[in-house]
């Protein structure tokens, strides 16, 4: 194990970690984020890969929501949030002037930590995405549409002969399969997960594990957990988070039975958090 | 005059026993010797002074009622009073000289006959007086003699005072609903007498209205109050409408969602402003402003005899009064929007618009109707804007230019002439704003069982 101090510079650190993958889908360059004058996140630098699963790990408070929402610029909601740095989707700066937020919004899908179906049909539902962005011509385009994204999704069988009910009347689990559904309908190439699970039972949490794991071959996945188990079960890579720094960043069976630094396994051991 | 005392009485033995009551209490508070009593004394003299203020107060009120009809059968059972007309309007005049020369407002009787009276009401008014006066003391007493045998060091007269506070609030509330159930039964029995006189059938189904006030002969062909509901929808219900719905949906949505929160801040109040604008003023403005601009504008594409009195003016005066409504409760309704929604759809790509459009519109709908009908019914009560604006003409026209009439209208027009209170013309106002009751009544219990169920939806 090493110190703190013989790592300030490379937090991301673990160079091995990187072998054998292509080209980072989003790579987030010494990026921080202020709402007003409180510094948020601290110079983060990341790389997600496509066809992983990466968890974001720490304590309340630590910065690993508003990092995720830096992604997929949710952030632009919040008037007094500010981001400094370089976050790039295939290589191309999301935050650059002239960046078509729609567009990004529509490759980067995000699922939130309260399940939020519109108080529509759960066919209009997953149809809104579609809709809005023109992916589908007539109906039969939309239905097929509907079709693979809630089988996708694991909740077509369970939905099939409802698809006109409101989506507010389904489960919790269901409800939040169903966003899930509804963001895979725009056919994104990442899906963000803000503690996808914190509001579900333990079976529907097992039952969203198991389908990110599924999709895991599509899309790449950032998922955000306080659940350290479930950041284990489901992610490929684990970045720790902490007071706004990422701490540690590596493969997750790495951080989990062979953390590099001390902060990181006195998390993952219950030590603070 | 009479009614004054006991209220005074009420409001002085009260307070004497109350700071009787109060001493007393400190005195039980210093014998405990540091023992905690169950009651500051603060409550012991609330006791007091309720167990007397209270009937002496409800006595004041009923004797207010009363007296002034005690005293008239007292002076007409007076030997003086043999000599006067047996009905109508002499008789009556009479009686009111003779009572105001006895209570001083006058100085001498205009009518010779009144001068009998004037003893006979100075003594009746002089006797119950003090028949008030006496039995508002007794009441006072006896309460204040019971509150005083209770207190003891250890009465609860806390929980007692709860009760009582409890009790006077009921009371409160109640007033409002009785005012209310009585309004109602005065509409339901002048409308019986005039569906007397007039069938119901003829009322609310002929195509007619032109009463003569002056007549006393219920004719059924006169009494048609199509024209005047059409009127009243075709002016409070669509031409409003149609100025009230766009402007006040369109502010209410540049606010919630676009308006920066100082912009907000000036605006939201300002057209807040407008709901507090007496609506007479706004009858100026139909009149003065809007309804000549809309004959003018009648006469330029070519209606020759415009009207300068109009259904178009008065209804689009009366949109601008209700935009603050409309505006106010879907703003309310489309913040009420969680935050969530509005959130996924912006996740899914979608634009401000679209989410607008699409999510929180929909979303907010049930509140936003409940809105506009609470705006309905409160434009088709409306009445100094159509009195002023409107016209008078019981027209049956889809024509927007033409001089028009309103419910509201023509019950003023009816109670406000020269007929008798017993002619059709001056009961058919109390039909009018019968039906006029029953809709908004339930407009409104509609509305608000809306906005109930869509409140629950979301929290």
């Amino acid at each position: 194990m090493v110190t703190e101090q013989e790592l300030t510079t490379e937090t991301a650190a673990d160079p091995a970690a990187n072998e054998g993958l292509s080209d980072p889908k989003i790579r987030a360059t010494d990026v921080s984020v202020y709402y007003g004058d409180k510094k948020a996140i601290d110079q983060v630098s990341i790389d997600i890969h496509a066809e992983h699963v990466t968890s974001f790990i720490g304590p309340s408070g630590c910065g690993k929501s508003t990092f995720l929402r830096t992604l997929n610029r949710m952030n632009d909601t919040i008037p007094s949030a500010r981001v400094e740095g370089v976050i790039e989707l295939d290589g191309e700066d999301i935050y650059q002037s002239g960046m078509d937020v729609v567009q990004l919004r529509a490759r980067v899908g995000m699922v939130f930590q309260k399940p939020n179906p519109f108080p529509k049909s759960i066919y209009d539902n997953i149809a809104y995405g579609p809709r809005i962005h023109g992916l589908a011509q007539g109906k039969t385009e939309i239905d097929e549409i509907v079709e693979r994204s809630l089988r996708r999704a694991g909740l077509w069988e369970e939905v099939k002969d409802r698809l006109e009910e409101s989506g507010t009347a389904l489960s919790g689990g269901q409800q939040q399969r169903l966003c899930i559904a509804r963001a895979i309908a725009v056919d994104p190439e990442v899906i963000l997960m803000d503690e996808p699970c914190s509001a579900l039972d333990p079976i529907a949490t097992a039952k969203i594990e198991e389908l990110i794991d599924e999709l895991r071959g599509r899309y790449a996945i950032v998922i955000v957990t306080h659940s350290m188990q479930q950041a284990a079960r489901v992610s490929q890579r684990t970045a720790f988070f902490h007071l706004g720094n990422l701490v540690e960043y590596g493969h997750t069976s790495d951080i989990f039975t062979n953390p590099r630094l001390k902060r990181t396994q006195d998390y993952i051991t219950g030590r603070y958090g | 005059m009479s009614s004054a005392i006991p209220l005074l009485l009420a409001i002085g033995l009260g307070l004497a026993g109350w700071l009787v009551a109060r001493a007393r209490a400190w005195q039980f508070r210093k014998d405990a010797a540091g023992r905690r009593l169950s009651s500051l004394p603060i409550y012991h003299a609330w006791y007091a002074g309720l167990w007397i203020g209270l009937p002496v107060l409800v006595f004041a009120i009923i004797w207010s009622a009363i007296s002034g009809n005690l005293i008239m059968s007292h002076v007409l059972s007076d030997p003086a009073a043999a000599g006067l007309p047996e009905f109508g309007m002499q008789r009556d005049a009479i009686i009111n000289e003779a009572r105001n020369v006895a209570a001083g407002l006058a100085d001498r009787v205009l009518i010779p006959e009144a001068q009998g009276l004037v003893e006979p009401f100075r003594e009746a008014t002089a006797l119950y007086g003090w028949i008030g006066v006496v039995v508002a003391l007794v009441l006072g007493l006896a309460g204040g003699a019971w509150a005083f045998t209770r207190l003891k060091p250890d009465f609860g007269a806390r929980s007692r005072v709860e009760k009582g506070v409890l009790s006077v609030l009921f009371v409160a509330s109640l007033v409002a609903i009785l005012t209310t159930l009585g309004i109602f039964l005065t509409l339901v029995f002048e409308t019986v007498r005039f569906f007397g006189m007039v069938s119901p059938i003829d009322f609310l189904f002929g195509t007619h209205w032109g009463p003569d006030p002056m007549s006393m002969n219920p004719d059924g062909d006169r009494y048609g109050a199509i024209p005047l509901f059409w009127g009243t929808i075709f002016i409070g219900a669509i031409i409003a409408m149609i100025v009230a719905i766009p402007l006040g949906l369109m502010s209410a949505i540049y606010l919630s969602q676009y308006a920066h929160p100082q912009v907000r801040k000036w605006v939201k109040p300002a057209l807040e402003i407008l709901a507090g604008v007496p609506t007479v003023v706004y009858g100026y403005f139909a009149a003065l402003t809007v309804a000549p601009a809309v004959r003018d504008m009648a006469v330029a594409i070519g209606i020759s005899n415009a009207s300068s009195e109009s259904a178009l003016a008065a209804g689009m005066v009366m949109g601008i009064m209700i935009i603050p409504l409309v505006s106010s409760i879907s703003d309310d309704s489309i913040t009420a929007v969680p935050q969530a929604m509005r959130d996924g759809s912006l996740a899914m790509g979608a634009t401000k618009n679209e989410t607008i459009r699409r999510v929180l519109i929909p979303a907010a709908l049930p509140g936003i109707v409940a809105g506009i009908m609470l705006a309905v019914s409160r434009a088709i009560g409306e009445t100094m804007i159509v009195v002023m604006a409107a016209g008078a003409a019981a027209n049956l026209t889809a024509n927007p230019f033409e001089a028009m009439t309103t419910v509201t209208f023509q019950i003023v027009a009816m109670l406000t002439g020269e007929a008798s209170l017993e002619s059709p013309a001056t009961l058919s106002a109390f039909a009018l704003g019968f039906v006029l009751f029953i809709i908004t009544l339930a407009l409104n219990v509609i509305a608000l069982r809306v906005v109930k169920r869509f409140r629950e939806a979301y929290e």
